[in-house]
């Protein structure tokens, strides 16, 4: 039951990758890694599609990557209306890793743009959940 | 493998809100299908139902749709792929007849989003990507095309003023659609208010939300020359998948679903982007239009700017898109759109497509794309 602590708004309230959820409240994003054949995920998996293992590993997510692209959203959709305005974007870290998620509020809108250096940063929300988000590095 | 053929194609008119119920909402287009098309129900062998889950409340809507079109006890399925719903249907039911199984088979998309409100339909079509790692960060899809508008701009340097050309001309033909939802002119100033919605897309960069239905008949070579003046042959499928999550892209400036499905539909039909005359894309924002022009190979990745600036989408231009307001202004019934896309490609190639009728035009192409690039359905069709 773990997960549905993850982000705002859970969809989700079991899967086998709940683990990630105790990564971010130690503040860190993990991926995870196939022990068989060593490919690695973003968004974490429980099973590996290449070689059909469920023997996996986590691995953490840090250093600097680069933004590829991003949107400010000017509405938001039902749940998150009080969040408005928010950057969403996609971040691309070592080894092709890509991580989607929210920009820090504190940017902006001059500094954030596709090319810019960014790191992780776990947070806090309200209620005990967790989440995490893309700041300047 | 036997040839298919439309036969016959019907569309309710797109609106806001119907005053009726979705088997009434379906009624519309089947009925105008079956009419046009000369057809009794019990010349129908199976039936093909289309939609998006959970903007209304009934479960398994195959099974109401065969009973109120009165078309039991034939087999009937229903096939979803969000917003490209009805153009998977088509290929199931070409699948269906090209193998034997059956000779006509209906297809039937229909959509009642005015069943709840503008923000729970945001949230519904963001849960049609990936619920577990991206719907928790607030996702919808109006921000999800946004980053591939980012993408596209600061790869290529397209403008938003790009963006607001596309609209321009929905709205010219939208204007002559009598089934559309948007029928309103627009200048470039208007659409250049800067209204935005998830930057760098603006009000109407974006299609509404509209309540319709669809419906295509599709029959065998002998059954299509025996109730057919004038059959509308299938020439090409293509449909591919790409990564429900962002984080699985390659590329933010184009649709790679669409690309292998407009190749393998090329492939299929045996012609060249050059050789279709007529196009209809999935235009539910003006950057998908944009990038359909690249993903179909109508311009070199970068180059769709000029198509529009150009003109060269308009019906005097070198390849006419959306020369029926397309989504952005017929509106977008998620589970009808495709359907609605091979009516319009179907008048085009018999010469009914009235005042939007792009002059002689032997081949049509639909592209219909299914989330942020989930599904991609390219259908390529031609006359004789």
């Amino acid at each position: 039951m773990a997960f549905e602590k993850f982000g705002i708004v859970s969809f989700t309230a079991t899967t086998k990758a709940e683990q990630f959820v105790e990564f971010l409240q130690n503040n860190e994003l993990r991926g995870t890694v196939c022990m068989r054949c060593g490919a690695k995920f973003f968004p974490p998996r429980s099973d590996c599609d290449v070689c059909l293992s469920q023997d996996m590993e986590w691995f953490p997510i840090e250093g600097e990557g680069t933004l590829l692209t991003y949107t400010k959203a000017m509405f938001a959709p039902a749940g998150f209306e009080k969040d408005v305005p928010y950057v969403m974007g996609v971040a691309q870290f070592k080894d092709g890793i890509k991580v989607f998620g929210r920009l820090d509020k504190a940017l902006g809108d001059d500094v954030i743009k596709a090319g810019m250096k960014v790191k992780i940063r776990p947070v806090s929300l309200e209620n005990d959940r967790v989440s995490y988000e893309l700041t300047a590095a | 493998m036997r040839k298919v053929a439309v036969i016959g194609v019907g569309q309710s008119t797109f609106v806001r809100a119907y005053p009726g119920s979705i088997r009434e909402l379906a009624f519309e287009a089947y009925r105008d299908a079956m009419q046009g098309a000369g057809l009794k129900a019990e010349q129908i062998d199976a039936s093909v139902v289309c939609s998006a889950p959970e903007y209304d409340k009934q479960r398994t809507p195959a099974g109401l749709m065969a009973e109120y079109l009165g078309l039991n006890p034939q087999p009937t399925f229903y096939v979803e792929s969000v917003c490209s719903s009805s153009s998977s249907g088509l290929r199931t039911a070409y699948a269906l007849v090209a193998s034997g199984l059956h000779d006509v088979v209906l297809v039937l998309g229909f959509q009642k989003m005015s069943e709840i409100s503008s923000a729970e339909s945001q949230e519904r079509m963001g849960r049609g990507a990936d619920i577990q790692w991206e719907a928790p960060f607030g996702t919808m899809m109006p921000a999800y095309y946004a980053m591939y508008a980012r993408g596209h701009m600061d790869k290529y340097g397209t403008r938003e003023e790009d963006l607001a050309l596309i609209r321009v001309k929905s709205s010219t033909y939208g204007q002559i659609n009598d089934r559309a939802v948007f029928r309103k002119a627009l200048t470039l100033d208007k659409i250049m208010e800067p209204k935005y919605i998830a930057t760098p897309l603006k009000m109407f960069d974006c299609c509404a939300n509209a309540d319709g239905s669809s419906c295509v008949i599709v029959a065998s070579e002998e059954k299509a020359k025996d109730l057919c003046q004038k059959p509308v042959w299938i020439k090409g499928l293509g449909m591919a998948t790409a990564p429900i999550n962002m984080a699985g892209r390659d590329s933010f400036s184009g649709l790679k679903c669409a690309q292998l499905a407009g190749e393998r539909a090329y492939g299929m039909a045996g012609i060249k982007p050059s050789d279709v005359d007529v196009a209809e894309v999935h235009d539910c924002f003006t950057i998908a239009e944009l990038m359909a022009y690249e993903d179909l190979r109508f311009a070199e990745p970068g180059q769709g700017p000029e198509l529009i600036r150009n003109k060269e989408t308009y019906k005097e231009g070198k390849i006419p898109v959306n020369v029926d307001g397309g989504l952005l202004s017929k509106g977008h019934p998620i589970g009808a759109t495709g359907g609605s896309q091979i009516r319009t490609i179907f008048l085009q190639l018999r010469g009914e497509a009235g005042p939007m009728q792009v002059p002689d035009a032997k081949i049509g192409l639909v592209h219909n794309i299914g989330g942020v690039g989930i599904y991609g359905n390219v259908s390529i069709f031609g006359v004789d």
